[in-house]
């Protein structure tokens, strides 16, 4: 065991894959001898040489493209978006190619060796164009896996997972907790499977249920709750599809409620998908409606992001509601 | 007759590839290092006005530069981007348009938005966010905007303006087309400007962007400041081929390259390249080359991917070598112009410190602007969210005491 952020955590599981395949690539915008705008990749082009790990035009729409060709040679592409929210000018070769490949032609060729990278999340000052969490527009894509880690330990484990995985997966990293956020990891290969929940914390009153930066909003609040004598169970999805209805259905049958909170807008975000899902499985089970606490329907702000934010104490105040119900 | 390859053929028998470096483009450059004019070159028309502002719009954004840089390392603002280097290419073009030309811009070219009269309160509000900035606090420090001066409010997603600078310079013509002839029957009034970093230039939207002026003929000048880098990529792991000008010869738009450094060629170039636009309506191409000299954010540290040695080889200063020029003129004043740079750096530190004072926007400013009015949804959320803040005022302390 070593103590690691987050960028350590990813850099060592890109480190095991680089190893292990002789022929896997890293890409991207600054990835190559700068090691990323946030250094993700540092030290690898030294170890692996130019032609495995190396700086790309600025074309996200090139990335993709490449990063398909390359993964349906037969390569692992590891490919790195600086941020999420400059993913939308690679989105076509996502949705119509990386999605569709395998399904389109039968399974004579298929893309599962992609692994896209990309810095997620608000509460960086960083204003409406480096805060989106743009998840829930890849969730209505069949074909996809994404997946988002908390913290150090699960980033390196579910980055392991994406990158054998056999299916393109996009892993959200969470931005705000690259170096906020250290832990104990191990310095061998490990993975967490795919498409499983969770239990951070169990409880009894009410289920908290969110994924990556918004973990630490809902076990704060979970705090806050316990010392107002309710108790929380706290999950994190950990993937978003697949998504582990299992774990969270079992959840809300014992606690017989369900806040679920992200950060981005609460309109068609996955936490709709969620709350749809589980009052359909769940519905003789609950005391109180599902609630959801999410970002506003509007873009993310600057100047009042603190307010804009779900932050504990709103993820709170639906704890007491859905309890006092 | 339409060709319908639209290719000139030129049949020959032999078996050869054109080499991709075959394209080798010249680069005007009209003032040399001295403040003299090269021989053989002929400097532009440019009046002692023009010339005054231009001067004094590039030693204001060095100072306002130099300050916010400052100002970042002190945790005053979040971030900041100098324009180091690069102050002539973008003031110099900026001098050559006509005010109420469209100006579309990367990020890195507040010299263009000071040249056209944004005033230094106006600079502030917006790096501070506060309910004075015209972009009521919704974009990080520099993503300026003035509808009044023409300048398009900035976006971060890069090369995002290219192909809206042709649309709208699209806009600019139609009027000015023959509804019989289809031809332009009068020189286009407003054109627009489309400033883009050679990174940028990568990006699908340049390309489209491009051909679509060309093939439309849209009236936009396409500005490319080629200053080596994106971040930490060098040009050279960015494209092959002569730079970005080769690339405007292949979509069929003329073409010129220029000394980004020498204010001289970028104005002469500009105001060649504005009546090219105005009379013919169909696009042009600059590439300016001018060394980026400082960091490409407060973000950054060039130290980790450049040596000293190359920063020091490009270390001209493009303000020093037209402020040269001016003396010769004799339109410039020594001892003023000392004078004046001490009372604009006393002025910005004034301004900066009003900036910081002012209130943040108000809370409606979250809901206001996504739609031309909230939709009810949107008015819902709003009322909730005030309801919660009245509730824990203490949590949110910039915006509770002022609800209602
Ligand atoms: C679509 C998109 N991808 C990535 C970024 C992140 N980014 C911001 S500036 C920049 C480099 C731009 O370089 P260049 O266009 O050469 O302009 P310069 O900074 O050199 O003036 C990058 C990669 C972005 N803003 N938008």
């Amino acid at each position: 065991m070593a103590k690691m952020n987050m960028l350590h955590a990813i850099n060592s599981a890109l480190d095991i894959t680089m190893a292990e395949h002789p022929n896997a690539c890293i890409f991207g915008e600054d990835v190559g001898y700068f090691g990323g705008v946030f250094r993700a990749t540092s030290g690898l082009q030294e170890k692996y040489g130019k032609h495995r790990v190396f700086n790309t035009p600025l074309t996200e729409q090139g990335i993709l493209g490449f990063a398909n060709g390359l993964a349906a040679f037969g390569a692992p592409a590891l490919a790195e978006i600086q941020f999420a929210d400059y993913i939308f000018p690679a989105f076509d070769q996502i949705v119509n190619e990386s999605a569709k490949f395998r399904y389109r032609s039968g399974n004579e060729f298929n893309v599962g060796n992609l692994t896209i990278r990309t810095p997620y999340g608000g509460g960086i000052a960083g204003g409406l164009y480096h805060s989106q969490s743009p998840e829930a527009y890849f969730a209505h894509t069949p074909g996809l896996k994404l997946v988002v880690p908390r913290n150090p330990y699960q980033a390196k484990g579910l980055l392991r997972a994406s990158i054998k995985d056999d299916n393109p997966v996009i892993f959200f990293e969470p931005k705000r907790l690259y170096r906020a956020s250290t832990g104990e990891v191990p310095e061998e290969d490990y993975s967490i499977e795919l498409g499983k929940a969770e239990i951070v914390q169990e409880g009894t009153d009410v289920t908290l249920l969110a994924w990556g930066a918004q973990m630490e909003i809902i076990e704060d609040a979970a705090k806050k709750a316990a010392e107002q004598g309710i108790s929380c169970e706290v999950i994190d999805l950990r993937t978003i599809l697949p998504w582990d209805v299992e774990t969270i259905a079992k959840s809300v049958i014992k606690t017989g409620r369900l806040v679920v909170s992200h950060e981005a807008p609460i309109t068609n975000g996955f936490g709709a998908e969620i709350v749809a899902t589980i009052q359909q499985e769940c519905f003789l089970h609950l005391e109180s409606p599902i609630a959801r606490v999410c970002g506003l329907d509007t873009p993310y702000p600057l100047a009042l992001e603190k307010e804009y934010v779900p932050d504990a104490l709103k993820v709170l105040a639906a704890i007491k509601q859905s309890v006092e119900f | 007759m339409s060709n319908p390859n639209n290719v000139s053929l030129n049949i020959n028998h032999e078996l050869s590839f054109i080499d991709g470096h075959a394209l080798t483009i010249p680069t005007l450059s009209i003032l040399n290092e001295e403040g003299d004019i090269y021989e053989g070159a002929t400097a532009p028309d440019i009046d002692k006005a023009t010339a005054i502002h231009l001067y004094e719009t590039m030693r204001f954004i060095r100072a306002l530069d130099e300050r916010m840089q400052a100002a970042q390392r002190q945790g005053r603002v979040s971030f900041y981007m100098q324009c180091l280097g690069e102050e002539a290419a973008v003031t110099a073009s900026a001098a050559a348009l006509d005010q109420n030309d469209m100006i579309m811009a990367q990020y890195r070219e507040q010299a263009a938005l000071r040249y056209r009269g944004f005033s230094l309160d106006q600079f502030m509000n917006q790096m501070f966010s506060n309910e004075k900035d015209l972009g009521k606090g919704r974009q990080m420090p520099i993503h300026y905007g003035s509808r009044e001066l023409n300048y398009m409010t900035i976006s971060s997603p890069l090369g995002t303006q290219i192909p809206q600078a042709t649309g709208y310079a699209y806009g600019q013509k139609v009027r000015h087309v023959d509804a019989q002839t289809g031809e332009l029957n009068s020189t286009i009034d407003n054109i627009t400007i489309c400033y883009f970093g050679e990174g940028a230039a990568s990006e699908g939207d340049f390309h489209a962007g491009l051909n679509m002026a060309a093939v439309h003929e849209a009236p936009v000048i396409f500005f490319a400041r080629n200053n080596g880098y994106a971040i930490s990529t060098p040009a050279d792991e960015q494209f092959k081929g002569d730079g970005i000008a080769s690339r405007g010869v292949g979509y069929g738009i003329k073409t010129i390259r220029v000394d980004g450094a020498d204010a001289l060629a970028v104005y002469a170039a500009t105001k060649k390249a504005r009546e090219i636009v105005t009379t013919k309506g169909e696009p042009v191409l600059i590439e300016s080359i001018a060394y980026r000299l400082g960091a490409h954010s407060t973000s950054d540290d060039p130290s980790g991917y450049r040596t000293k040695d190359e920063e020091a080889k490009h270390k001209g200063c493009p303000i020093e070598r037209f402020r040269k020029w001016l003396l010769k003129q004799g339109w410039l004043d020594e001892a003023q112009d000392a004078k004046d740079k001490e009372t604009i750096r006393e002025e910005i530190l004034a301004a900066l410190k009003r900036a910081e004072k002012v209130a943040k926007p108000a809370l409606e400013e979250l809901i206001s602007d996504v739609y031309d009015t909230p939709i009810p949804s949107l008015q819902k959320q709003y009322e909730q969210l005030k309801e919660h803040i009245l509730q824990h005022p203490d949590a949110y302390p910039t915006t509770a005491g002022r609800l209602k």
